[in-house]
């Protein structure tokens, strides 16, 4: 291998000391290894630091700020006051309702990954498995606000979801459905069920890759002697497979769970009018100026995710990214 | 080892995976139906007659173009620094151990784990304390922020396999450091810096969560397609867009793709 990297590489073996300024910069990071760490890690952790850190601090303190009602103006001085108010019935539901539908999001898209895999993992080779992975990367990659514009035009009430089941008779279906309470309404597109499936959509590749690559890890020979001892394919799913796949679905849960709890579009566009967090944030610091309480409603997926993160962590998920 | 080669999947599995894969990808193409409606004032399918009058229309409006020009000239600054910063980063922590190196790797990726509503908010009440009015640069700094972490990704991945042998040869034979890095650092890397590269470029050109906090007036091509959603002008043109957004993003992941297939790992796979 070197010596066909070296013909094939026209450059000299050996170059010349370059000397000069240039020369004695380089001797200096020679004898000084931790300078150069230094100065390679001065730019990105200066940026990060700054920007990010000092802006995620900034946010955090302004949560103990509070908003004078009478004048709109904010006050700072430090208070629990707004802690105080996010705590009301109003914004418990907003909380309660956001987090039940990062349950089921992440729920179903475990579900729906499964399947595509464990035939990527398992039984795609060659051509398929490249197939597969770009099946799931491709979706993964496009326009998030494309992806929901199309389903806004497939769980139209003229689209196309109600004309494929107008054509297979089943619209009574789909009216029994929307009749019912919660998840209902006048047409898919404003419900809270238009919304699940625009979340599962979304995020589903995010479950996919990492459950694949847990499954990847089993070595097919461990399915197999579960057959020979004769268990079912049922048995063999519950016993040897699921266990082996669950930190990569703790891992992707990770992804599903919290992009959905911060996610403020999907709702405003595929939905009902009741609040989500992300939109609750959005309507407190732009529309009611009230920053001290946007900012304690960003506190409340850090503390989730921190809680659910630390859960993972436990589980192993995190060898499984 | 691979015993289980040449062997069949039960028809259940296949048909899950396949009406799987078929969820994923029906929607986007349905898009590209759309973009030739005749339509104008809903969404009925099936469409009533087909016609390409609106990509006419779609090019002549300037406030497409302006849109695009803005996202365009964010996605490449913001990609600019997030390599420069990104491939130091992914240096520093791939070739050698120090103190906190596990820190700083959370440290970047930490704005991608986080929602992005929250890097939004933080940088624009951030940019509310310090005085700084919106502005082009406002945009780029949260975009740059969170394109770090997939060029750092692709370098690390790519720095994990380059053997630290080559860069001691190279000292050995009397090249300095500037010289190790340009002709032998440099070329091993190039392919997954190009990689991360076009990621970054279609993360930052798609991103409308946090640029919503940071554009103030401006309308980077996301946000144009998000009033549109939210306030419909002229829905053929934002078919046609969308149709035009899904190319513009799909062929740097397929050249990116197409880079990094021969690694053990391959750009895109944690967005």
């Amino acid at each position: 291998m070197t010596i066909a990297a070296l013909n094939s590489n026209p450059a000299p073996a050996i170059l010349p000391g370059s000397g000069g300024m240039r020369g004695a910069l380089s001797d200096l990071f020679w004898r000084r290894p931790k300078l150069l760490l230094l100065l390679m890690l001065l730019p990105p952790v200066l940026w990060l630091g700054i920007v990010y850190i000092g802006s995620l601090f900034a946010l955090l303190a302004q949560s103990f700020f509070s908003i004078d009602e009478f004048s709109g103006l904010i006050n700072r001085e430090f208070t629990l006051k707004t802690y105080g108010d996010l705590f009301q019935a109003a914004n418990l539901d907003i909380i309660l309702r956001t987090v039940t539908m990062a349950a089921l999001v992440t729920l179903a898209s475990a579900i729906v990954a499964f399947p595509i895999a464990y035939y990527a993992a398992r039984y795609a080779r060659g051509r398929w498995k490249a197939l597969f992975y770009l099946g799931v990367m491709l979706p993964l990659w496009s326009s998030y606000l494309v992806k929901i514009y199309a389903w806004k035009l497939i769980l139209a009430k003229e689209g196309i979801l109600t004309w494929l089941l107008a054509k297979l008779n089943l619209l009574w279906l789909l009216d029994g459905w929307l009749s019912l309470p919660i998840v209902g309404g006048n047409s898919l597109s404003v419900s809270f069920t238009g919304t699940f499936i625009v979340f599962v959509y979304v995020w589903l590749p995010f479950m996919i890759l990492p459950v694949q690559a847990a499954l990847e890890r089993v070595p097919g020979n461990l399915v197999e002697a579960s057959f020979d001892l004769g268990a079912s394919p049922g048995q063999t799913f519950r016993n040897v497979l699921f266990p082996l796949a669950l930190p990569g679905i703790v891992a992707g849960s990770i992804f599903t769970f919290s992009l959905t709890l911060g996610d403020y579009i999907i709702p405003q566009i595929i939905g009902t009018s009741r609040l989500f967090i992300g939109q609750a944030v959005y309507s407190q610091q732009g529309t009611a100026g009230n920053i001290p309480l946007a900012a304690a409603f960003t506190v409340v997926p850090i503390v989730i995710m921190g809680f659910y993160l630390w859960g993972a962590k436990r589980m192993g998920a995190f060898d499984a990214l | 080892m691979r015993s289980d080669r040449g062997q069949c999947a039960p028809r259940g599995l296949k048909i899950a995976a396949a009406c799987g894969l078929l969820f994923l990808h029906l929607p986007i193409l349905l898009i590209f139906v759309y973009a030739f409606t005749t339509e104008e004032k809903s969404f009925v399918w099936p469409p009533p007659a087909l016609t390409t009058q609106w990509f006419a229309v779609t090019w002549n409006r300037t406030d497409v173009w302006d849109a695009l020009s803005l996202s365009v000239r964010v996605a490449t600054i913001s990609t600019a620094i997030a390599l420069v910063l990104g491939t130091l980063c992914a240096a520093a922590v791939s070739q050698t151990r120090f103190f906190g190196r596990e820190t700083i790797s959370l440290l970047v990726i930490l704005p991608i784990a986080l929602p992005g509503i929250i890097t939004g908010i933080a940088l624009r009440s951030a940019f509310a304390l310090a005085d700084i009015p919106f502005s082009f640069w406002t945009i780029v700094l949260g975009h740059a922020t969170f394109c770090v972490v997939v060029v750092y990704n692709n370098a690390v991945a790519r720095f994990r396999r380059t053997s630290g042998s080559m860069i001691e040869a190279s000292m050995d034979l009397g090249a300095d450091g500037f010289q190790t890095f340009r002709h032998v650092v440099l070329p091993n890397i190039a392919t997954a810096l190009l990689a991360g590269g076009m990621l970054a470029f279609a993360l930052s050109f798609d991103e409308v969560i946090v640029t919503t906090f940071t554009a103030g007036q401006q309308q980077t091509v996301p946000i144009w397609m998000l009033e549109e959603l939210i306030r419909p002008r002229q829905r053929p043109v934002t078919n046609v867009v969308a149709m035009v957004v899904v190319l513009v993003t799909l062929l740097p992941i397929l050249f990116a793709y197409y880079l990094t297939r021969d690694g053990d790992q391959i750009a895109g796979s944690g967005k």
